[in-house]
């Protein structure tokens, strides 16, 4: 019979520890609930409050029990850590769920299938839906994909394959560009084409204002990636006798392929939820517009800003609807590159 | 056997070398340096075209535009248009919003790199980062939503406490008791939004400190926060620095949310609690839909405005960050 030695961990917290840790836990609760209920502390932030400082005081005394004066100040600054780390979990969790809890309320099937061109935003919810809209960020997500994706993984080749004497510069400058602000992408396109060429406000012009924000992102993600493949793999095809094109198309690219899938996904997510650029660029129409190079077109984020800004109740339910589907299609885009993944690439 | 025999003496011609491309090569990286010079002539055409606008409204309203604090075009009976059009109070108001995000969304961050650095335990270390790479992805429309409906209920109560309070220091006095829709708002809903970035930028700084620092840390009887105090803050703060830079440049730039929470008006207030404020990039949508003219150059050379200031945050940031990393090595 074979016998198994069971590991031991000296690290992990022994039954008192975790027991003295529950109790402080529960404790603090009695306590904050107690101070809720019989001092002029009130309502959940009350609470909360009440309870950060009882746990706090109980995990430093039962700290500084144990070790002495100089787990006072660790055991205070490991607690304010954890504080910090769950605040920042708090509004996460309150724009999911009012998010989810408000639009539901508003879906119906023919939100799918009808446009607003014989409803107004003020009219019941049931009436008119946001088909134009879903058809206009798909257009705006497809074009601005044509325009940056190319620009944005052969900006990223130029990075890490020609290596030229100025791509310090240009890693400074994109860089930069990724810091520029939505609103300032919007107004370049308008003086820059709307203003002086030929295409005006159109779907088109609002892809090109989404396509100045998202070359960064892709360019940044695909160069991460393009780092990643071996440096040898390069040198084996090199010494193969493959030209500098042949090793670039045939085995770099294919081996960073699903990053750089990733990288597009990434982009299109950093700006399926932009609107401030389609205020100048796009128009906003409502209805159905399937030419976006012709006439004004109306997408996502638009149709929820409109709803906000009106601000009845009818169009402010159509804002949170909208901004539900938004959000659906951002998070399945979100979930789609981690998926794919950048770091089961590389390993 | 003729072929193999060499004539006496010969030797084979030598091959060519040459490092000179082939012609693929030639067009290969002829096309990606091109396409790899887009980015920089597409912010040079950005500064170019808004500078230009900039330019003019310079020339027309003097440099008054940046001081000035009112924002009214009138058009006279005559049809005679009158403008007094500057950006000062916006200017005003974007600092103000910008540093309590910064005050406020800058120490939670903070905390929220050191647990996923040094605290969380390896599984929760994945959810926790997911969770914060999710915040960074949330349209900034809801944010506005949420701000408004959710956050301003809460947070105008915060603002009375506040106010009762600590009003003997000047910043939490307000001229009158209306505290809805304030800078203090707007920046906590900025503070959110710039989280993502300055916890992302903090992570990455304190995770190159050098391993066996630490180790040499602990080894000498450091507790946790000791390591952190003695080693990991002296490398990491001036990164930092640059991730809060980072976020400055954020919530410079930010519209929407901000335009949907905070109260533009068009008058200096330096009071954080009180429910008047505005930044340069919501003026830009709070006046586009009206706008003809001057009026437009003078909203095209406000983004100019904005353009230069974010650059500049923006590439300072990155130099910091950039020089903290590299001491790593």
């Amino acid at each position: 019979m074979t016998t198994t030695v069971k590991p031991q961990k000296p690290w992990s917290p022994t039954r008192q520890e975790v027991a003295i840790n529950a109790s402080s836990f529960i404790t603090s609760a009695a306590l904050a609930t107690a101070a809720v209920k019989f001092t002029a502390l009130s309502g959940k932030i009350g609470f909360f409050v009440a309870f950060i400082i009882s746990i706090t005081t109980l995990q430093v005394i039962s700290g500084v029990r144990k070790y002495g004066r100089k787990a006072l100040a660790d055991n205070f600054a490991s607690s304010i850590i954890y504080v910090g780390a769950s605040i920042v979990l708090v509004p996460v969790i309150s724009i999911l769920y009012m998010a989810i809890t408000k639009g539901i309320a508003g879906l119906h099937w023919s939100l799918f299938t009808q446009s607003m061109f014989n409803a107004s935003f003020l009219d019941p919810v049931s009436k008119g839906g946001l088909l134009h809209a879903l058809v206009g960020t798909l257009y705006l997500i497809i074009l601005s994909m044509i325009v940056s994706v190319p620009m944005g993984i052969l900006t990223a080749l130029y990075l890490t394959e020609i290596k030229g004497p100025g791509a310090k510069f240009i890693q400074f400058v994109v860089q930069a560009m990724s810091g520029v602000p939505s609103v300032v992408a919007g107004l370049f396109i308008f003086t820059s084409v709307i203003l002086i060429s030929p295409l005006k406000t159109s779907g088109a012009t609002g892809a090109l204002a989404l396509a100045v924000l998202m070359i960064p992102t892709v360019t940044r993600t695909s160069q991460e990636v393009l780092l990643l493949v071996p440096q040898d793999l390069r040198e084996a095809g090199l010494a193969l006798g493959a030209t500098q094109w042949k090793t670039v198309a045939t085995i770099v690219v294919p081996a960073a392929r699903n990053g750089l899938i990733t990288a597009t996904i990434l982009g299109v997510a950093r700006i399926a939820g932009e609107t401030a650029p389609l205020i100048f660029t796009i128009g906003g129409a409502d209805k159905l517009n399937l030419n976006p190079f012709k006439d004004y077109q109306s997408a996502l984020p638009f149709y929820v800003w409109k709803g906000l800004t009106l601000g009845t109740p009818e169009s402010l339910q159509r804002a949170w609807t909208g901004i539900l589907i938004l959000l659906v299609l951002v998070l399945s885009l979100f979930i789609a590159a981690r998926t794919l993944g950048v770091r089961k690439m590389g390993k | 056997m003729t072929l193999l025999e060499a004539k006496p003496g010969a030797t084979p011609s030598p091959r060519e070398i040459t490092t000179k491309p082939r012609i693929s090569d030639q067009i290969f990286r002829g096309v990606v340096t091109s396409f790899g010079m887009s980015a920089l002539v597409i912010l040079t055409l950005i500064g170019t075209f808004l500078a230009f606008r900039g330019v003019q409204t310079i020339h027309t309203i003097g440099w008054g535009f940046l001081t000035n604090y009112n924002w009214d075009v009138t058009t006279s009976e005559t049809g005679v248009v009158t403008d007094h059009l500057g950006v000062g109070a916006m200017l005003i108001g974007t600092l103000l919003v910008s540093a309590v995000a910064i005050i406020v969304g800058v120490p939670l961050s903070i905390a929220m790199a050191l647990f996923l650095t040094f605290y969380a335990p390896q599984r929760l270390k994945a959810i926790f980062i997911s969770i914060v790479d999710l915040m960074a992805a949330f349209p900034s429309v809801l944010f506005g939503l949420w701000g408004f409906f959710v956050l301003m209920p809460m947070a105008t109560y915060w603002a009375k406490l506040l106010n009762h309070y600590l009003s003997w220091i000047p910043v939490f006095n307000s001229p009158e008791p209306f505290f809805e829709r304030s800078p203090f708002i707007a920046g906590l809903v900025l503070a959110i939004m710039i989280i993502p970035i300055v916890t992302s930028v903090s992570r990455e700084v304190f995770a190159q400190t050098p391993l066996d620092r630490i180790q040499a840390a602990y080894a000498l009887g450091a507790t946790k926060w000791g390591v952190i105090k003695a080693v990991v803050f002296p490398f990491g703060s001036s990164g930092v620095v640059g991730g809060a830079m980072l976020g400055l440049g954020r919530a410079f730039g930010e519209t929407v949310a901000v335009y949907t929470v905070l109260n533009i008006v068009f008058a200096p207030n330096w009071h954080v609690l009180f429910g008047s404020g505005g930044n340069i990039a919501s003026l830009i949508i709070l006046k586009w839909g009206e706008s003809t003219g001057a009026e437009t150059t003078a909203l095209l050379a406000a983004g100019f405005i904005l353009f230069v200031l974010t650059l500049l945050v923006n590439l300072t940031a990155n130099f910091i960050v950039r020089q903290t990393l590299k001491s790593g090595k």
